[in-house]
């Protein structure tokens, strides 16, 4: 069991940084201005380099010859058990960098905390992470100010996006008996305990952005047992198109 | 991505005689010209129009490739794809930086780019049907890129050539992981070896087109040469792009999609076919096949982002506004 919830664990930590990578890389080319075409693919790159570190070890832990690409191209849908907020269409530009706000925020203390684990493996991946992970913090805090504070269409594109993304936050602190297990044996924080932290750094901004935090919604959950939303399908669709027409290929 | 073969630039320059002789002195001596620096009309008219050209072309550049990125085939492929097209965005900045300093700006520049006044290089309006479109682009986009580059990173006006010299050691990464790409296909299964034939034959010719028309047809070469903004001519350019690549495409065990190339001892080149400029005018003047999306594809981002940058803008007012409230007070 405790192997199985160490793979269950990096898995889901390792789908969040693939999906979220990917749906980022979809601005590259058409963002607002040429800066953010490069902002953006950078954090994409930081995320898609994790979720590689990350499927690496999924593969050595589960030690049955798969690959870090079997594990982000192969697989079914239900085996992906990112959370359903990085999965969601990128929206326009606000709404992606309050979720790039929201997930940072989420694993800025989540990678502190696995700097400190008991797996040296993971700790090593935390390091790194780290720091990128604080920059993301920066840059999508600093549009977030800026789009919540800048012209009445930015405001109000601002607080839509924050309406939007509302009922997915509940889902990022979720416990099982996975995190439970992670906790136990002191390989990562329960996601419970970082939402102090995380409602910290949001209310920050939002203060300097002059945005409100919505009433309690209704939570939407799912992605941690692989219940997906409509979007992920085509996403996966894109994602795996190579690998599923010409299987067995190496590229 | 790179330069091509300047189209349309008009060189006619009014200054007088002493003026233009003691600015011509200066470039054959080698000296670098810098922004602050008297020039003539038509060279800074020239400069505006290439690099601005150039830039151009990396920022649509994006474009074909950025098409491959949610489909690479592996989380390698996925990563290194993404940053090359960020570096060409990066390139684009360089380059739109060192017009700046000749008295455009970039909005004048995009707007110029989105009503069709500006022109890019034409490779960019072929599609990327496959996979091996992103070794081939790679390898051969590139690689003619390069070849355009290297002598401009010795071009008389100072920051365009510093810009290059930073993007062509970036290019030369590009294309060797351009070749690679078409390496792993060409040493894979027949399906993957047939991607990379078919990817070779649709752009082989396209890049040859990408140095431009040939000597005798390009009105405004000499007046460049002059000016060192450029040190050999399309033609010159094209052989040795030729040259270098038809040894790297028989390593792969790929055939060119060209009856008539063969070596030439006498020359000491390769002889190579005849180029279809009508192919060539149609897609500059946009009928390529992507001509109207690649347009309609960086109209849509510059739209689609009026209200953020206005964002920034108002936002930038409301700081310094509270700003010098604070200090007033403080007063
Ligand atoms: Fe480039
Ligand atoms: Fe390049």
């Amino acid at each position: 069991m405790a192997n199985e919830a160490l793979l269950a664990f990096v898995l889901r930590l390792a789908d969040d940084h693939l999906i979220l990578g990917h749906r980022l890389s979809e601005w590259c080319g058409h963002a607002p201005m040429l800066e953010e075409d490069l902002a953006m693919p950078n954090m994409a790159l930081d995320l898609i380099g994790q979720a590689r570190a990350l499927y690496q070890y999924a593969a050595e832990i589960e030690g049955k010859g798969r690959t870090e690409d079997d594990f982000a191209y192969l697989r079914r849908e239900r085996d992906y058990t990112n959370c359903l907020m990085v999965e969601r269409a990128n929206g326009d530009f606000a709404h992606t960098m309050l979720r790039q706000l929201y997930f940072a925020a989420f694993m800025e203390p989540m990678w502190d905390a696995i700097a400190k684990s008991n797996d040296a493996t993971l700790a090593g991946i935390a390091e790194k992470a780290v720091k990128e992970v604080a920059y993301h913090i920066r840059h999508a805090g600093e549009w977030v100010i800026r789009l919540g504070d800048g012209t009445e269409e930015s405001a109000v594109r601002m607080q839509q996006a924050v309406e939007d993304l509302a009922p997915y936050i509940d889902e990022l602190f979720d416990g099982d008996e996975v995190t439970a297990a992670m906790a136990e044996a002191g390989i990562a924080p329960e996601p419970a305990s970082l939402r102090a932290e995380f409602d910290r750094t949001v209310a920050t901004i939002f203060a300097e952005a002059f945005l409100d935090m919505p009433a309690a919604p209704f939570a939407q959950r799912g992605g941690r047992t692989g219940r997906h939303g409509e979007a992920m399908g085509f996403l996966l669709a894109d994602l795996q198109y190579m690998q599923r027409t010409y299987p067995g290929a190496v590229w | 991505m790179y330069s091509q073969g300047l189209i349309g630039a008009k060189t006619e320059t009014t200054e007088d005689e002493s003026f233009l002789a003691a600015f011509q002195a200066r470039i054959d001596a080698e000296e670098k010209i810098e922004p602050n620096d008297p020039m003539p009309v038509g060279y800074r008219r020239t400069l505006i129009r290439q690099i601005g050209q150039h830039a151009h072309s990396e920022i649509v550049g994006m474009l074909p490739e950025g098409n491959w990125i949610t489909r690479a085939p592996s989380l390698k492929r996925k990563a290194a794809l993404l940053a090359k097209v960020q570096d060409e965005g990066g390139h684009g900045l360089y380059l739109y930086s060192a017009a700046e300093t000749l008295g455009v700006s970039r909005e004048q520049m995009t707007e110029e780019l989105l009503s069709g006044k500006a022109k890019y290089s034409s490779i960019f309006n072929y599609p990327t049907q496959t996979w091996a479109d992103i070794g081939a682009i790679g390898w051969l986009v590139d690689g003619a890129a390069i070849m355009n580059q290297i002598p401009l990173c010795r071009c008389s006006y100072g920051p365009y050539a510093r810009a290059m010299i930073r993007v062509c050691k970036e290019e030369s990464f590009h294309q060797r992981q351009g070749y690679e790409i078409m390496m792993t296909l060409a040493r894979g299964t027949p399906d993957q070896k047939e991607l990379a034939q078919d990817a070779l034959n649709r752009w082989w010719w396209p890049s040859l087109m990408m140095f431009g028309p040939h000597d005798g047809d390009s009105q405004h070469g000499d007046q460049s040469m002059a000016w060192k903004i450029k040190r050999f001519t399309n033609d010159e350019l094209r052989q040795q792009f030729v040259d270098s690549t038809v040894p790297q495409a028989q390593y792969l065990g790929l055939t060119l999609p060209d009856p008539d190339l063969k070596w030439n001892d006498e020359r000491g080149h390769y002889d190579f076919g005849a180029i279809d400029w009508d192919e060539f005018w149609r897609v500059v003047k946009g009928g390529g096949t992507m001509n109207k999306e690649r347009i309609a594809a960086r109209k849509k981002a510059w739209d689609d982002g009026e209200w953020v940058r206005e964002a920034v803008l108002a936002h930038g007012e409301k700081r310094k506004a509270r700003r010098e409230a604070a200090k007033m007070a403080a007063e």
